[in-house]
């Protein structure tokens, strides 16, 4: 069995989050993940509250729900996944191997998402003592959790709580201390529906609170009592502490109601019900608390007033509006993480409750009339402050591949999201760089390193900078400047310098070695008249110098810390053109091996072991003239043993090999060989994460890291570099310093793992289709969204609105009153981005057309369609009678409904019609010609042999140009339906 | 009563599976049971998938848990009230 591949860039969108103390780390939280078809653990860095992706991990399945629980008097939650396997899987994440255990898996059913089979579903008892998990219908299984002698983990055979013809909505484990394990699910049973044909048993059916009991004693489960509710629920939210049973939201709590307050002077259809999207608990030992979402993404904090062990009463406050999200995480740390459902991600810091302001707080104590509720008003963030966020191209509705802005290296043009958060995204393939300072140099500089003073030192000291004929030496501070007293050789270009022994400095320049001790007495070593050193190699104890006739001298530091020549010199037939020595291994005093590159394509590898000196080990012969070499050690998975020595070839043909070299014989192996662009390669060792990686540089730069357990290779999203060194300084702890033509450069790699340099340009409307002008970089792109108000039909309403506060005031008084509140209305429209844009009833649509910049994402031409019109299709066409303008052909739908059954057909029959733009050559516009009616919904244009080709319904129409509208040539009806062409 | 080796007849067999696995067919389905199995299973199978439940989420213009949600309700009469059972059923 082979693995095909792995995608590059794995799904962004967030379907289950749960947070916990899964490494075990004291005090610590992460947060587990389920992105569909991958799990991932991210933590968020308590100071900085940056959130980053510790372990990622593909599990070539569904995840349909996630849970974290924790034993009794454990220390470390596990998380169980509910999935499209048929299994239950039981997680534990290991922090010293970074990856997830399974600690058990039970199978209990076929796979797939199925009806019947249970994994929708996953609740724990708040002690960690049983789990129940269920399906959408009929099954739900109760596992029992137990830790044995050694304490590890145990798991039951699984109990059925099985109940025919039932739905389950919800479903939670309810704190019941140590008493039994009791588990509440929302049902609904529908077997008397089934079988009454008048339809009125369904009237009559009420949705259930059923609460299951796991009976520890006799290890079985009853269905306890259900709980008929006057209203349905769909979300059931466990309250911590005490015996009062859950507490559910939509009017689903049996003793305690409270409606969803709505918003005031909302533009949303009057029918709509408002649903609680997701929820989370916070819960420390003196207070808890509830966070709720509702579908526009407005935030209630829900606390409850207890008398005794009874709830009294619940009260709900307006707390801030966030992204609507599938799951909210709050960490103990005051963090929130919402995991939206379309969008990016977002981490929010919780910088206050909300205690002690204004906002109303409603009870569920205060009386209302039938049909009354509450209302508030939206405002920007208050108690809560954004951090950080995660991109997600989720939803991903079109793309478009190819290089329309003419910058050689294709990009991605994605229509993500929806409604009015949604974005056109461009993806370059590249790691997103930080850019921290950019220095013009005098002249063109040929080399850049750093150096560090002491071995102890944590940060840089210097900056060399290698001229052709000149040294620059600058000193790392506050600010960086150029340093006088470093014992450097000025008026000479340098070949190689850094620190030796514990203090010294060593720079290495044509004529000679100069060895800086660190109380500026300077050692010099001269080449033989004539002769010239062309490459150099060293570490903190070994310096290999190649001189012109390819003759190799090697020097050791001796313990006095003098740098001393090894008695033999090697030679060479070939120039050596490219050498490297591989940083001493912990523990060892020298370094095993040196790789030197010769002008006769090959590679060879040479033993620094005192038994066999200068011998060479292996060689391997190249295709071109190597360029660059790098011995790069990883270290070995858990942190142990012996780590793995790398050798990076650099070509003169812009490919990379990399190859393995092995420990003992030092034979080279495993090669594997990357294109990295036109120019010769150059490979410079940096730091990330704590470990070594190469920066890479050919026509494009790239970086090699290792990350999550594997090696990537990404190109830069940066300006080309020629020469780069590691940095590392107060402000920038894992920078990079690098040469672009005449500039200084310090830059920073932060977002690792991540393949694709994302830039996103705002939409009104969710982007459905997208065509590319056939000669500038500019788009076309059609949006529609349904139950949504055109821009002109919100306007209207709120005037209107406005308008009849104005007239229902009676005295002069409240006329001013009312005045200012229309002014406040028609004036203060909040941002649509933020709070999403008002809901229509359904059969409603909003549409409109664009024409974007590719190189900028800017709106050329905006043309928004009428209200009810649903632009579905477009296409360019080039109609023989003008060869050479190209038309838009946008195709629409009018008055068309989701759903004919049961919105009701008949009161406005759908139509279609066809809208032709003129698009100009040079794509910065386009104009409207005309608008052509059809019989029904348009579902395809094609372009057709100079005429246009129409879908619509079961019929194929062929236009062509006219002066008022389209005109219809020929048709076909043989077509059932027409779909797409 | 059944004969010890009946419990392995066919149809004992079948009862075993209708009883096992809800939505099996069975010789005496009619068309309107047949529709509403197939009604179900897809609701289902829409609501577990979280691909298929924004697909229709972002067609309808409603969050993921109103998408849900619907998908939940209209598993209970997708195909509305069971025909009248005529005397002709039970010949």
């Amino acid at each position: 069995m082979h693995l095909y591949n792995l995608t590059l860039q794995t799904q962004t969108a967030i379907n289950q989050a749960v947070h916990g103390n899964f490494s075990g780390t004291p005090k610590s939280q992460e947060i587990v993940v389920g992105r569909g078809t991958a799990i991932e653990l991210l933590t968020c860095d308590p100071s900085t509250g940056k959130l980053k992706i510790l372990c990622h991990h593909d599990v070539f399945g569904i995840i349909r729900s996630l849970l974290s629980f924790r034993l009794t008097g454990g220390n470390k939650d596990y998380v169980a996944v509910g999935s499209d396997s048929g299994r239950i899987v039981i997680l534990e994440y290991i922090g010293e191997r970074n990856m997830f255990e399974r600690v058990h898996q039970e199978t209990y059913g076929k796979s797939g998402c199925r009806r019947i089979v249970p994994g929708h579903y996953i609740a724990a008892d708040p002690k960690g003592r049983a789990i129940m998990i269920g399906a959408v219908e009929r099954q739900k299984l109760v596992y029992i959790m137990n830790r044995d002698a050694e304490s590890h983990l145990t798991i039951s055979s699984p109990l059925e709580a099985h109940k025919q013809y039932t739905l389950c909505y919800s479903m939670c484990g309810i704190d019941v201390e140590y008493e039994n394990p009791t588990f509440a699910c929302l049902e609904y049973d529908y077997e008397d529906g089934d079988n009454d044909p008048t339809g009125d048993a369904v009237k009559k059916t009420q949705q259930t609170l059923t609460f299951y009991e796991l009976d520890l004693g006799l290890n079985h489960v009853v269905r306890k009592y259900a709980e008929p509710l006057a209203e349905p629920g769909n979300l059931l939210i466990p309250v911590p502490g005490g015996n009062e049973g859950p507490s559910g939201n939509l009017g689903d709590q049996p003793d305690i109601r409270c409606p969803i307050p709505r918003r005031r002077n909302d533009l949303d259809d009057p029918d709509r019900s408002l649903l609680i999207i997701c929820a989370a608990t916070h819960k420390t030992k003196l207070m808890y608390f509830f966070l709720v979402q509702t579908e526009q993404g407005d935030i209630f904090k829900v606390t409850l007033e207890t008398d005794k062990d009874l709830v009294s009463e619940m009260k709900v406050k307006y707390f801030d509006t966030v992204p609507p999200a599938n799951a909210l995480c709050i960490l103990k740390t005051g963090f929130l993480f919402v995991a939206s459902e379309f969008g990016n991600h977002e981490l929010y810091q919780i910088s206050n409750l909300g205690e002690d302001d204004e906002e109303n707080e409603f009870s569920s104590r205060m009386q209302l009339e039938e049909g009354e509720t509450f209302f508030y008003g939206v405002r920007p963030l208050k108690c809560l402050a954004h951090i950080d966020s995660l991109d997600s191209l989720s939803p991903l509705l079109s793309a478009h591949i190819g290089d329309v802005a003419r910058e050689d290296a294709a990009q991605i043009y994605a229509l993500c999201g929806r409604g009015a958060k949604s974005k056109l995204k461009t993806l370059r393939n590249g790691l997103e760089v930080t850019e921290m300072a950019v220095s013009e140099l005098p002249g063109n500089p040929n080399a850049v390193w750093t150096v560090k003073k002491n071995i102890d030192d944590k940060n840089d000291a210097y900056i060399v900078v290698s001229f052709v004929n000149a040294t620059l030496v600058l000193t790392i501070g506050e600010t960086v400047e150029e340093a006088s007293d470093s014992g450097f050789l000025p008026t000479s270009p340098t070949l190689g310098c850094g620190l030796i022994g514990d203090d010294s400095l060593l720079q290495i320049y044509p004529e000679g070695i100069r060895h800086i001790r660190a109380d500026r007495r300077v050692n010099e070593w001269k080449t033989p008249p004539r002769r010239q050193i062309v490459k150099c190699a060293m570490n903190r104890r070994q310096v290999a110098i190649a001189m012109t006739g390819g003759e190799l001298v090697y020097f050791e530091l001796d313990l006095n810390g003098t740098l001393n020549e090894f008695t033999e010199r090697k030679l060479f037939n070939a120039e050596v053109s490219c050498m490297s020595l591989s940083e001493i291994p912990e523990g060892e005093l020298n370094s095993r091996f040196l790789a030197i590159g010769t002008a006769d394509q090959a590679v060879r590898l040479i033993s620094l072991d005192p038994n066999d000196m200068l011998t060479p080990l292996s060689t391997q012969n190249l295709p071109s003239h190597p360029e660059s070499l790098l011995l790069v050690d990883t270290p070995s998975e858990d942190g142990k043993g012996q780590p793995s020595v790398h050798l990076n070839v650099g070509l003169q043909n812009g490919c990379m090999f990399r190859n393995t070299v092995d420990n003992v014989t030092g034979a080279i192996m495993d090669t594997r060989t990357r294109y990295l662009g036109t120019r010769p390669v150059k490979l410079f060792r940096v730091t990330c994460q704590g470990q070594n990686a190469v920066v890479c540089t050919s026509s494009r730069s790239w970086l090699l890291y290792h990350h999550q357990r594997r090696f990537h290779l990404t190109p830069l999203s940066y300006v080309n570099l020629e020469f780069a060194a590691s940095f590392s300084s107060e402000q920038c702890a894992e920078g990079i310093v690098a040469i672009a033509e005449n500039s200084l450069r310090i830059i920073a790699a932060e977002k690792l793992g991540v393949s694709f340099n994302i830039q996103s340009y705002n939409h009104k409307l969710t982007p459905r289709r997208l065509v590319v002008h056939p000669s500038a970089p500019a788009f076309v792109v059609i949006e529609s969204d349904h139950a949504a108000y055109t821009a002109s039909t919100k306007t209207a309403k709120r005037n209107e609105m406005a308008d009849d506060i104005e007239r229902l005031a009676n005295d002069s008084e409240e006329m001013e009153l009312a005045k200012e509140i229309a002014d406040v209305l028609r004036n203060n429209i909040p941002d649509e981005t933020v709070f999403g844009a008002p809901k229509a009833a359904r059969g409603k649509w909003a549409s409109a057309v664009s024409l974007l910049s590719a190189i900028d994402g800017k709106v050329q031409t905006y043309f928004e369609l009428p209200q009810d019109e649903n632009a579905k299709c477009i296409a360019l066409c080039q109609f023989s009678k003008h060869p050479e303008t190209v038309m838009v052909l946008v195709g629409c739908g009018v008055n068309e409904s989701l759903n004919p059954f049961e919105d009701g057909q008949g009161v406005r029959p759908p139509r279609g019609c066809v809208y032709t733009f003129h698009l100009s050559p040079n794509g910065d516009r386009f104009d409207l010609l005309h608008r052509t009616e059809t019989p029904k919904p348009v579902s395809a244009i094609h372009d057709f042999r100079g005429m246009a080709l129409v879908a619509f319904g079961n019929m194929l129409r062929m236009y062509d140009f006219g002066q008022k509208k389209l005109l219809a040539k020929c048709e076909n009806k043989i077509f059932s339906v027409g779909w797409g062409l | 009563m059944a004969a010890p080796g009946e419990r392995f007849h066919v149809l004992a067999q079948l009862e075993h599976l209708q009883s096992k696995y809800t939505g099996t067919g069975h010789a005496d389905l009619n068309r309107h049971e047949w529709l509403v199995n197939q009604h179900r299973d897809t609701r289902a199978s829409q609501m577990s998938h979280p691909g298929a439940n924004s697909f229709i989420a972002i067609v309808e213009n409603e969050s993921r848990a109103r998408t849900r949600f619907n998908l939940l309700n209209r598993m209970i009469l997708p195909c509305g009230p069971p025909p009248e059972k005529s005397a002709l059923d039970d010949l």
